[in-house]
């Protein structure tokens, strides 16, 4: 059986990309293995763990269980996107110093949530993040440093 | 508290903006050109013999370049000399679902996969066994031809003063069998491994392992490869917690088939297969009699753990003995006894998961001193406080001990959490829980007998004001990066960012032993301050003369060199090195430490001692419901004794993800399998293995007790396992105080909590403790009874006396 590859525009953190894979390429693969954007991570590839959290068309998805191929046409922001000219984020800054990015493997898709809280909510309460980010594991943290290190972003994005 | 710059203050981890922009290189997100992939075929049998593999159809497959089967690399490996038990891929027995038998590398994943699917093996089933306590009878065919006997992997027993004697004598004895089902590390990375053969002959390897220094020597043995043409680089780990210190099978296949093809091959681990590479915590059942006075002292401990092996040694026989280790060092026990039992089954192998050994035994030690309060009649937290092992003193096992905070610490927890007035008076389903614990700052012996350092730092001095910090360590998450730079910054003056670190390769950096048993930051910080005073003493002369002011007078600090009682006179850090350049040549410089030797001299004497204990008490408040069994933990205190932490924020976050990860332990992790189905993982998934989300950390307050202990790297102690200890049993604790009943097992399930309502005694657990045949323990006096640290048997005392004498004068002669 030999599979013939598809040719897709993909539009990733603003910019748009040629891209050819085979059709049963989902996002996660395609974005690390086709277009080495190897910042997004993935923890077990059947989407129950929430570390290739990817935001499409603004909302986080699990780029494991998305084809590639359905994303024609959508924005698609990965944890490569998140600094600007300016340089890092401010989550990216506070996720580093408070040490909420232990391991650092969880963060990509940590990051990815938070910025789709962030933007629905400028300043949410700890019982909103527990809710937004139940679907993100991580075994280092505990989650404490990674919800002061979103407030504080919340914080650092509202004083401008 | 030192004055320091550096340590101990809230600085940015060197490698905190990498992780945050998805920079990090973790083994799986390096590609080579021409790479291949490789795929592992595992058994879908508990244990048979392999009578044939036919990988015919898959080689000739397209896009499949090479096939790998067991009797490729007939040489065995284990991660400890005395359990070199496993084979790249099994010849002629598979002893678990998931054993590998055949390897493939193809063009891409997919096409690997369909050609592990192609691989013929014919089995022959072998009778299987999945309890321990089944496992070690006669009539039950071994799983491996070596051990003590049968499928007894390690059988220990040793006793320090009449433990028997002290139980008779005692005004109360509590007599107590605990069950601690195994769990697993579930890292959230999947092990990954990447191997490029080099055009001149060598090998380098990434991979996600937290001991390079011992995949370098396993890969060297299987291989047949001297360990001079293999390079090892471990990459930073997505999570280990253990789960990545045994050199594992995957390595292995995929070094050999990259040898066998010519290009780069990769492999990464489903989480599947994760579950099935386990190496975490072992179940054990265990028995504690301890033998109480009225006055509230204990007068001795017997203490008793079956484990339940898996298929093969791993770290197994230090796992054994460190369920009998650290009962010891919180509270005085003037006799002890332990016997302990691992026995083989056709599980996937148990390992270290963080706390290794010694977790599974403190849950049954702080659920019994809790029985033992409330049967005195005493407060848990005065009981216990009224107990402690003094500092600078020698346990009964010849565990010696330097600082020890768990005062601080339980005074702490008990204030923060208004314990006095408090326990035993919340509502009914409410209640508080202590528990107190805790463990080695590393090993004090190697895996490896030998008299080399455990870790050695390297420093290069640029011209440009760079140092570069060369150590083995592995960066797992911990820090221990960030823990390099700043004890080199610190003694050099510099910045944090002016130290280039490159860790864990073995071609490039000094050995370190490994990521494990909480040892790097004690081990590798020595050795890094040596390393950086050495240098500080070049730079030093070279200032000195060119200052023209006495060396002893010159300071280190903001990149300065500079005259303590003139400032004025001064240089730049840079400078210093330009003139000490000039005067010595090329500055370099090297550090190295060794644990210092322990008083036990005992066989099994080896686990334990480490050159400093760490400590740490915990409350936990919760609410139950009786009907349902549903616990929620509503708030944590913890106190550890960290001695002097080197950077806040890191150990801080060491605590909160120790916190986190017993309270997965105690409330809902477990390994579970099915016994009628080939021993098969019942739920080898994150989703159905469950461990805490958001939705269940509650608020943890954490208080890091600071008294710095002269074995550590400016007094600092380990964080990264001890702080798990306590919350479980602080857990069971607490859900006595919410319900007055006793769950005896761990995790303690909504199940077990409403069996013990319905239980006449209020108690669920383990009803049972099976006989460990032991004949004859290991006889030690103990210091009080006059002892040596050596065994009673003479005979043996002086055969070891002998063959130190020995290896001493080698020592000398070398």
């Amino acid at each position: 059986m030999t599979l013939r590859r598809i040719a897709k525009r993909l539009l990733v953190n603003g910019e748009e990309h040629e891209v050819s894979f085979l059709p049963h390429r989902t996002l996660l693969e395609v974005l690390r293995e086709d277009m080495a954007l190897t910042g997004t991570k993935h923890g077990c590839e059947l989407g129950e763990c929430g570390t290739c959290t990817v935001l499409l068309d603004g909302e986080p998805v699990l780029s494991c269980l998305v084809l590639a191929r359905e994303c024609e046409g959508r924005e698609i922001e990965t944890v490569e996107g998140l600094a600007g000219a300016s340089g890092p984020h401010p989550l990216q800054h506070r996720f580093a110093e408070l040490n909420a990015a232990q391991c650092g493997y969880c963060t990509p898709g940590m990051l990815m949530t938070a910025m789709s809280v962030l933007r629905k909510t400028p300043a949410p309460d700890r019982e909103t993040l527990r809710r937004e980010l139940a679907g993100n594991l991580c075994r280092c943290t505990g989650y404490l440093k990674i919800y002061e290190a979103i407030e504080m972003a919340a914080e650092d994005l509202q004083d401008g | 508290m030192g004055d320091y710059r550096i340590i101990g203050r809230k600085q940015t981890k060197v490698d905190g903006l990498a992780k945050s922009l998805g920079a990090t290189k973790y083994a799986d997100d390096l590609f080579l050109p021409r790479m291949l992939h490789v795929k592992l075929l595992r058994a879908d049998v508990a244990h048979a013999r392999v009578v044939s593999i036919d990988v015919s159809a898959a080689a000739a497959m397209p896009g499949v370049h090479a096939t790998l089967v067991g009797s490729e690399l007939p040489e065995k490996f284990g991660i400890l000399p005395v359990s070199q038990d496993e084979h790249t891929l099994c010849p002629d027995t598979v002893r678990f679902v998931g054993d590998p038998v055949a390897a493939v590398a193809a063009v891409d994943e997919d096409t690997a996969f369909e050609a592990i699917q192609a691989i013929r093996v014919e089995y022959e089933p072998l009778p299987a066994v999945f309890d321990p306590a089944v496992a070690m009878r006669n009539d039950v065919p071994a799983l491996h031809d070596y051990g003590d006997d049968g499928n007894v992997h390690k059988r220990v027993s040793m006793e320090f003063g009449d433990v028997d004697g002290a139980l008779a004598g005692a005004d109360l004895v509590l007599d107590d069998t605990v069950f601690f089902q195994g769990n697993t590390h579930l890292a959230m990375e999947q092990h990954a491994t990447l191997a490029n053969p080099e055009p001149d002959g060598r090998l380098t390897v990434w991979s996600s392992t937290q001991t390079p220094h011992y995949l370098h020597k396993a890969m060297s043995k299987v291989l047949g490869l001297k360990p001079a043409r293999i390079r090892i680089i471990a990459c930073p780990n997505g999570g280990g917690f253990g789960g990545k210190s045994d050199p594992f099978n995957h390595e292995l296949a995929v070094a050999a088939l990259a040898l066998k093809t010519g290009r780069p091959c990769k492999i990464c681990l489903t989480r599947e297969e994760v579950f099935y590479c386990h190496r975490g915590r072992h179940p054990v059942l265990m028995n504690s009699r301890m033998g109480l006075n009225k006055d509230g002292s204990i007068t001795g401990l017997h203490f008793q753990s079956l484990l339940d092996g898996g298929a093969y040694g791993s770290y197994g026989v230090a796992s054994t003995y460190y369920t009998g280790a650290l009962q010891t060092v919180t509270y005085r026990v003037p006799v002890y006894r332990f016997d302990g039992v691992r026995t083989f089954t056709n599980k996937p192998p148990c390992g270290p998961k963080r706390g290794h050994g010694t977790v599974q035994p403190r849950f049954a030690l702080e659920i019994q001193m809790d029985k033992a309060a409330h049967a005195l009649g005493l407060d848990p937290a005065a009981f216990r406080l009224a107990n402690l092992q003094p500092p600078d003193s020698v346990t009964a096992n010849w565990l010696k001990i330097r600082t020890m905070g768990l005062r601080k610490c339980t005074e702490k927890v008990i204030e923060a959490s208004g314990w006095n007035d408090r326990y035993g008076k919340l509502p009914r389903g409410h209640g508080l829980g202590l528990a107190c614990s805790s463990y080695i700052t590393g090993a004090g012996l190697p895996i490896y007998w030998n008299r080399m350092p455990h870790s050695g730092v390297q420093l290069k001095l640029d011209r440009g004001g760079g140092v570069t910090a060369f150590c083995g360590a592995t960066d797992i998450g911990q820090g221990s990066d960030t823990v390099l730079a700043a004890c080199v910054a610190e003694i050099l003056g510099i910045e944090l960012l002016d130290v280039h670190v490159c860790v864990s390769d073995t071609t490039l950096t000094p050995v370190d032993l490994g990521s494990y048993s909480s040892r790097v930051t004690l081990m590798m910080g020595n050795a890094a301050i040596q390393a950086a005073e050495r240098a500080r003493d070049l730079l030093a002369d070279a200032a000195a003369e060119k200052l023209e002011v006495p060396k002893g007078r010159l300071v280190f600090a903001d990149n300065t060199v500079l005259d303590s009682e003139d400032p004025e006179r001064s240089m730049s850090f840079q400078q210093a090195i330009v003139f000490a350049e000039a005067k010595f040549g090329t500055i370099g410089t090297v550090g190295s430490y060794t644990p210092p030797k322990t008083p036990g001299r005992y066989r099994g004497a080896g686990v334990g001692p480490t050159p400093t204990y760490s400590y740490s008490a915990c409350v936990v408040e919760l609410h139950a419901d009786e009907d349902t069994g549903r616990v929620d933990v509503d708030r944590i205190w913890i106190a550890h004794d960290i001695g002097q932490a080197i950077n806040h924020y890191l150990a801080i976050g060491q605590v909160e993800g120790g916190v986190y990860m017993g309270l997965g332990e105690a409330l809902m992790e477990e390994m579970a399998y099915r016994p009628r189905r080939a021993g098969v993982h019942k739920i080898p998934s994150m989703l159905e293995y469950k461990s805490p989300t958001t939705m269940e950390m509650p608020p943890v307050e954490t208080f890091l007790i600071e008294d710095p202990d002269p074995e550590g790297p400016f007094g600092a102690k380990e964080a990264g396992q001890g702080p798990l200890l306590p919350v479980m049993p602080a857990v069971a604790n607490a859900v006595f105080d919410a319900l007055g009943v006793r769950v005896d097992q761990c995790p303690i399930t909504p199940e077990l909590i409403v069996q013990a309502m319905e239980n006449p005694d209020k108690r669920s657990g383990p009803k049972s403790y099976p006989d460990l045949r032991i004949e004859k323990p290991v006889r030690v006096k103990t210091a009080e009874e006059g002892g040596d640290g050596y065994e009673v048997d003479q005979v043996r005392k002086k055969k070891q006396l002998a063959r130190e004498r020995r290896t001493d004068e080698q020592k000398t002669t070398q």
